[in-house]
Parts: C-alpha cells; sequence; structure tokens
C-alpha cells in the first residue's frame, strides 16, 4: 500500500489530535443540543487539504470518535459519519487546490467556499440526519433544525477562518517556479 | 498532564478483561440498542448496564460530572422532540389515547409516552457501557484492542498516536492561546461573533504549523524504525485471551441476535402494545 505512508498515519494520528483538542476545548455553544460554533472543521478542512482524502476522513472519524468517548453523551454514529464524509471531500479538494506548494488566490477561494458549504450541508442535512431517523427515529422536523444550525454554524466557521487559514498557510511555502535564474 | 479518558483503578472481574473483548461487546451492545425500539429489550439492557456498572466496582461519583452532563443532555434532547412534534409516538403506534390535554396541539399520550420512555432507554441503555468502558481501559490498551478486533494496525496505531498527542496538543493550544491574548486577541463573549472567529485564527495558524511539524519530525522517526516494513506488529499493552473474554464477546453477539430476532417477533422495530 503505496499510498498509506508513514506520513499519512502520523498526520491522521496528529489530526484527530487537533479535531479532538479543539472540538472539546474551544466552542461557541448554540441554543440547539448535540450542537456548538466550532473551529475543528476549518483545522480539519485544511490538514485534509494537505494530506489527501484517506487521512482527512480517517483524521475527523477517529477525533470525532474519541471525543464522543469521551464527552459522555454516548457515541453518535451518525453525527460521526457526517465529519467523515466532510473530512474525505475536503481531502479530495486538496488535489484540485494545491495548499502545500503555496498556490491559493480568490478563484481558489470561492472553489474552496463552494466546496466546503457543499460538504456541510451534505454531512449534516442528509447523512447525519438519515442515520438518526433510522437509529432513533426523531422527529425529521427537530434533526431538520439540528442540521440547519449545525450547517450554518460549520459553515461559517469554515469560511471565515478556513479561508483565512487557507491564505496564511499558502503565503508560508514556497510558490512554484517563484525562483528566477539570475541573467 | 489532564486525566482524558477517565481510567480508573479497581480490581473488578471487568478491569481484567483485556481491552479487546470489552471494546467488541461495546460496539456490539451499542449497535443491539440502535437496532432495536423494544421497550422490554431496551429495560433489560438498562438493567444489565446498571447491574455490571455494580461489578466494576466504579462508583457513581467517580463518574458524577460525566454523568450530570448526560442527564442534561437527555432532558434537552427529549425537551426539543416534544417541542417539534408532540404527536410523534401517535404516529408510530397508530393509535391515540390522550391523557392530559395541554394547549394547542400540545397532548400528553400514552404513545408518545412510550416513545419518549424509548429515546430516553436507548441512553440509559448505552451510557452506561460507554463510561464503563472509557473506565476500566487503560487508553495505552485501547489501540491493541482495535487491532486485535480487525481494524489494520496502521489504523490503530493512528489512534494511539492521538491518544498520546492530545495532551501536547492541549497544552500547546494553551500556550499559543496565552501568547495570542497577551497581544490583545480577545476570544471570550465581550467580541462579536465574526471578531472572535478571526481572533481565532490568530490562534489556529501557529497551532497547525507546530502540528505540520510534529507530523514531520514523527514520521521521520518512525521512518527511521522502519514503521509499518511488516504486515503485523505487536503489542506492549496486548494480553491474551481467557475465557471470560470468550464470554464477553459471545455476550456482545448474543445480544445483536436478540435486537434482529425481535424484528422479527415484533413485526418492525418497535414493541406496540396499544
Amino acid at each position: 500500500m503505496k499510498k498509506f505512508s508513514v506520513k499519512t498515519i502520523v498526520a491522521i494520528g496528529i489530526g484527530a489530535a487537533l479535531f479532538f483538542v479543539l472540538s472539546s476545548y474551544v466552542a461557541i455553544p448554540t441554543p440547539a443540543p448535540n450542537l456548538k460554533i466550532s473551529v475543528h472543521y476549518p483545522v480539519v478542512a485544511v490538514m485534509a487539504m494537505l494530506f489527501g482524502p484517506v487521512a482527512g476522513c480517517l483524521m475527523s472519524l477517529i477525533g470525532h470518535f474519541l471525543s464522543d468517548l469521551a464527552s459522555g453523551w454516548g457515541v453518535w454514529w451518525s453525527w460521526i459519519a457526517g465529519s467523515a464524509f466532510f473530512g474525505l471531500v475536503m481531502g479530495f479538494l486538496g488535489y484540485k487546490l494545491k495548499l502545500a506548494k503555496g498556490e491559493f488566490g480568490v478563484k481558489g477561494a470561492v472553489i474552496f467556499n463552494v466546496v466546503q458549504i457543499i460538504a456541510h450541508l451534505i454531512a449534516w442535512g442528509a447523512i447525519a440526519p438519515a442515520l438518526d431517523i433510522w437509529i432513533y427515529d426523531e422527529p425529521a422536523e427537530k434533526l431538520f433544525l439540528q442540521g440547519v444550525t449545525g450547517s450554518v454554524g460549520n459553515i461559517l466557521s469554515t469560511a471565515i477562518v478556513g479561508t483565512i487559514l487557507c491564505f496564511a498557510y499558502a503565503s508560508t511555502r514556497a510558490k512554484k517556479g517563484s525562483l528566477k535564474a539570475e541573467k | 498532564m489532564i486525566q482524558l479518558f477517565n481510567y480508573i483503578e479497581r480490581v473488578s472481574p471487568i478491569h481484567r478483561l483485556t481491552g479487546a473483548s470489552k471494546l467488541a461487546c461495546m460496539l456490539c451492545w451499542v449497535l443491539a440498542a440502535m437496532i432495536t425500539f423494544d421497550t422490554r429489550y431496551l429495560i433489560l439492557l438498562t438493567v444489565c448496564a446498571i447491574l455490571l456498572f455494580g461489578v466494576s466496582k466504579i462508583r457513581v461519583r467517580d463518574v458524577k460530572v460525566i454523568l450530570i452532563f448526560s442527564l442534561v443532555f437527555l432532558f434537552m434532547n427529549n425537551a426539543l422532540i416534544y417541542l417539534f412534534s408532540p404527536e410523534h409516538g401517535v404516529g408510530i403506534y397508530g393509535s391515540k389515547t390522550v391523557l392530559l390535554h395541554l394547549a394547542g396541539r400540545y397532548s400528553v399520550t400514552e404513545q408518545q409516552l412510550l416513545y419518549h420512555a424509548n429515546v430516553v432507554l436507548k441512553y440509559t441503555a448505552t451510557i452506561p457501557v460507554v463510561i464503563l468502558f472509557i473506565s476500566t481501559t487503560q487508553p495505552s490498551e485501547f489501540a491493541a484492542s482495535l487491532n486485535k478486533i480487525g481494524v489494520s494496525y496502521k489504523v490503530s496505531y493512528s489512534v494511539s498516536l492521538a491518544l498520546r498527542y492530545i495532551p501536547d496538543v492541549l497544552d500547546e493550544f494553551h500556550a499559543i492561546s496565552l501568547a495570542q491574548q497577551a497581544r490583545g486577541v480577545e476570544l471570550s463573549g465581550k467580541e462579536s461573533l465574526i471578531k472572535r472567529l478571526k481572533g481565532a485564527t490568530a490562534i489556529l495558524m501557529p497551532l497547525i504549523l507546530s502540528s505540520m511539524e510534529r507530523i514531520e519530525v514523527v514520521s521521520n522517526a518512525m521512518e527511521l524504525r522502519c514503521f509499518g516494513k511488516e504486515p503485523k506488529r505487536t503489542w506492549y499493552r496486548e494480553r491474551k485471551f481467557t475465557a471470560l473474554d470468550y464470554g464477553t464477546i459471545i455476550l456482545g453477539f448474543v445480544l445483536i441476535g436478540i435486537s434482529i430476532a425481535l424484528q422479527f417477533v415484533n413485526g418492525g422495530r418497535y414493541w406496540n402494545p396499544f
């Protein structure tokens, strides 16, 4: 398995640790239960873009699983699946936007935001509620409210924090072709 | 160093079980409670879960905080369900027995109460088991357990790395956060939401960069030690299965089996007494 390099394994581990710390200790609560505006999704988005879809998917899955396990509200597989999906999508986006090569302009920011909004909407508006309906048979209206608050909070934090992080990270990398031969 | 997972050292049969069998049994238990909506079976699972608590010698006050947290969460979730769909149970059980009329579309019906009982029981059947698992399993045994129940050792090692570096990342986060606050970044409710989110990036960027460096260092160290060259690996915390371990795993599968069997007996996921 060439794709599963040592670096990917470590990135999954550290990414999951970041997810855990940011989701458990840094959060702005919202009125709906099980939900808070949190800054771990933008960070996971950046990490997933840098290390690919497998790493993105697994780091959010493990991070979310561990934080659920430690939190005391039980393990919510529906929301874990949503997180894993988001990490996966952002990982695929990393193939298109090459952050590590310092390429992130206005066009990149637009693509990043369109993709993250769609990924969040599918994760919290479709995947998580569908699984919740199957597992707990909760009323769809309630799950819809949770999904909407979750998506709005996550989209907002990914749009603001994530875009700034992408610009900042890209600017720390040397751009491809930034060196010129002296004549 | 923070106490991450609430591992509590005691001498009990549950502590003596290997992490792998506990993990397998916990996952089966949670799955069994997920599948079924049979109130009787959920009550049985809840009673068993509470009995196991007694066997493990973990006292309620050891896990008080986590327990209060789940109770508050449980209450809010139920309140929200009722608020949005006061007739949800009526739709599920196909009959309506009004006990008390409140106002508008809100009334107390037997069916709705039973549905809420189901939701509550789904929590009470699983939460004690999850708490029991984390308070009787050493975190360092967790990764070895994952590998043993069939997760690839590379992924298990990622979990192990995550557990190892959570305290480090947390320390680092605090250090960066204090440094940025000293420079005037405000994260509390005094600032507007947008400003707070912007302030968060001032902390997150150094955190990402230092994490990238950490990934580099750790993966180089692992590569130098030829990590991943062999198809298998051993674990320091791994233990041999005993008869009790096999019993625990079988119990897990039996629980799922009962859940599935009840689907056919009840002709659906719900047990309908009405």
